[in-house]
């Protein structure tokens, strides 16, 4: 695979919290930076408008509840690009299966409430994390078999995705009385996720039970990676293919595997957007999440606690520039694409800029505090 | 059913013009070993590049020159972080496009106040069509003059460019000691490396050409295509490029023709728009609109045909020490 065996996450022999905790952080300020002089030239001031994003984003409970519901959907991504990175593989098509996913859950919603809410939410739930791992399955199955390079047939098929959900919403599964925008009709109320209490003041947010769910998977991605022999199988096969099917360890039936895993975390995106939120299925409701998913797994450096912490920056970057956009007379809502860019180009492409020298100055603080002692 | 032919190809050409400059492109990248699904960006920079000159000096061609150089400039990034810094290639590309795609709405919303796209474009400021010579003379000649008159003339320039894009590509590729090396470090940079010539120095020479190729494709949908900029405006053809430079095996002519293809699928989408069609009955448009996609990847698969990338692509280069 392009590339990505070397680099993420690999091990330095250097103190953990460099690693996890000031690389990642020297490559945001890096972003930031550049996001201010694009500020600057736009003609904002860019201290006031980190103030702004800051305030848009943690200010007041219910903006509280916004930057979670962002962050739920980038946990779920960025665990579904994490699980493909394990095995060396990189899933750019998280934005197609989550799609697809929708299709999934839209299906059971629309079609089995006649049932309790005990069963039709579980029902919907699982129709998007099968629907969306169906839709990883053939891209996985085509690089495991024929060759197929996953990058390639991951993005032909964030395409495919856009033009058969297109299909079916216009010409299928349309509400006639939608006035003609391609949707289809609302859920029963009784296959509605739960949103935030009263009590925490994030009622008027778009959070909901799907927050949990994205803990509970997080959990869930831990124990799997890192604590049972699929999860150490996966791994190997990232690690070094030869050396897996060396140890009887297949690399075709693992890379199915972590991809249709990965497919299937994809698919909760849709469980929050449409279970969650819109209570329809609709056009485009993947907003890019999966794209941002890959920046979140390179930060997260692939761990669910990473992940979290990630998806907490990007959720409160979304949250806190859309209130940019309202406050700034000179900035639209486009910057938050931008920042997200620059995080990505900063902490993913350009890794390798700040790595090996902050890596040398700690070698060589190590160094001579061995020769000290 | 002769004029409505006639149509089709000429609507043909004018989709597939980006198409051919921005595979051309990929093909450069691809070939040196570099993997470039940031042609997207490149375009989309172009394109607001070219239009915001363009609409402020009055000069088209000063627009297009501003474009290759936005475009360049991102190449330019593409390669410091792929070449200098062995970064990830497919990051590179994603990070470059998601950061155009920012970038291109927050600068015109700042410099123009029409809520992200440029003023629209007129006299000048546009590339405007060309009426090659004899053209009105042969008007009449049954057939051959119809159709030099009214499918091969009357074009704007870059559609001419990337005509001849194609043929120069080929000869620079195959008949030229820097096409031989392009190529060579994109099989086998060792090899390369062991002849004494520098492989991150070819890289970036073939990114330079691929930003300058990518370029004109942007300028084009801005300056030439359309009248201005407006947002997303390349909407996936530098992805569709891409597929059409797998599609034609990384190959110039073998992509000419899955451009052409690609280009000609969706001008006949618009024209099949709720037709019915004897046997078949009504295509979905999104069937059509997806089929580039569809082919590509049973290409890919080995189901067409087979397809070899470059061997060397999306590995980094590292010398040994």
């Amino acid at each position: 695979m392009a590339g990505s065996k070397a680099g993420f996450g690999a091990p330095a022999k250097v103190p953990g919290w460099v690693n996890l905790g000031l690389i990642p952080l020297v490559n945001l300020v890096a972003a930031f930076v550049i996001s201010g002089i694009v500020i600057l030239i736009v003609g904002d001031d860019p201290i006031m408008a980190l103030e702004v994003l800051i305030y848009g984003a943690f200010g007041y409970p219910e903006a509280v509840g916004y930057t979670l519901y962002y962050t739920t959907n980038f946990i779920f991504t960025g665990l579904a690009v994490a699980i493909a990175f394990h095995c060396g593989l990189f899933n750019i098509g998280a934005e197609g299966q989550a799609f697809i996913g929708g299709l999934g859950l839209g299906l059971a919603a629309l079609y089995l409430d006649f049932l309790p809410f005990w069963a039709v939410i579980p029902l919907a739930i699982l129709g998007a994390a099968i629907f969306g791992a169906g839709w990883a399955y053939v891209p996985a199955y085509l690089q495991a078999k024929r060759g197929s390079h996953i990058v390639i047939t991951t993005i032909m098929f964030n395409f495919i995705a856009f033009s058969v959900m297109n299909y079916l919403l216009v010409e299928v599964l349309i509400n006639p009385k939608a006035g003609g925008s391609p949707e289809t009709r609302e859920f029963a109320e009784h296959a509605w996720l739960v949103q935030a209490p009263e009590f925490t003041g994030m009622a008027d947010s778009p959070l909901n039970f799907s927050f949990i769910l994205a803990l509970l998977l997080s959990v869930a991605f831990y124990y799997f990676v890192w604590k049972t022999r699929w999860g150490y199988e996966i791994r190997v096969v990232g690690q070094n293919e030869h050396a897996a099917n060396y140890a009887g360890i297949s690399p075709s039936k693992n890379i199915i595997l972590a991809m249709v895993i990965s497919g299937g975390l994809a698919g909760f995106v849709a469980v929050n957007e449409l279970l969650g939120v819109h209570h329809k299925v609709l056009m485009d409701f993947t907003g890019g999440y999966g794209f941002v998913g890959i920046a979140v797994a390179l930060m997260g450096r692939n761990h669910p606690v990473g992940i979290f912490m990630a998806a907490l920056l990007f959720g409160a970057i979304y949250q806190g520039g859309t209130e940019l956009s309202f406050e700034m007379s000179n900035i639209n809502k486009e910057m938050v694409i931008v920042i997200q860019g620059l995080i990505i180009l900063f902490s993913g492409a350009l890794e390798n800029m700040f790595r090996p020298r902050i890596e040398g100055f700690f070698k060589r603080k190590s160094a001579t505090n061995r020769v000290e002692a | 059913m002769f004029e409505v032919l006639i149509l089709l190809f000429d609507a043909t050409l004018r989709v597939a013009t980006p198409l051919v400059l921005a595979a051309m492109a990929g093909m450069f990248s691809e070939r040196s070993g570099i993997v470039d699904i940031g042609l997207e960006g490149k375009m989309l920079g172009a394109a607001f590049a070219a239009a915001a000159v363009a609409t402020t000096t009055g000069s088209a061609w000063l627009g297009l020159g501003a474009g290759i150089l936005a475009s360049l400039t991102l190449s330019s990034l593409h390669a410091y972080a792929c070449v200098t810094h062995n970064g990830n290639q497919v990051v590179s590309g994603m990070a470059i496009n998601i950061v155009v795609a920012g970038l291109t709405p927050t600068l015109g919303f700042a410099w123009f106040k029409l809520g992200g796209r440029t003023p629209a474009l007129n006299g000048d400021e546009r590339f405007t069509s060309i009426t090659l010579p004899f053209a009105d003379a042969l008007a009449d000649v049954p057939i051959i003059g119809h159709i030099y008159s009214e499918l091969i003339s009357g074009h704007n320039i870059i559609v001419y460019m990337a005509a001849i894009s194609v043929p120069i590509v080929a000869y620079v590729l195959y008949r030229t000691r820097f096409g031989l090396r392009v190529r060579a470090v994109g099989e086998n940079p060792s090899a390369v490396d062991t002849a004494g010539i520098s492989v991150e120095l070819m890289r970036y020479k073939a990114l330079a050409v691929t930003g300058f190729l990518c370029g004109i494709a942007g300028s084009y949908l801005s300056t030439a295509h359309g009248a201005g900029f407006i947002r997303d405006m390349t909407a996936g053809k530098g992805y569709l490029a891409l597929a059409a430079l797998i599609f034609g095996k990384w190959k110039p002519v073998p992509t000419l023709l899955a451009c052409l293809l690609f280009a000609f699928t969706d001008a006949l989408q618009a024209r099949l728009q709720g037709v019915e069609i004897p046997v078949i009955g009504v295509i979905p448009v999104q069937f059509i609109q997806a089929l580039p996609y569809i082919l590509t990847v049973l290409l890919l698969a080995g189901f067409v045909g087979k397809a070899h990338p470059p061997k060397a692509i999306g590995q980094p280069y590292i010398k040994e020490k």
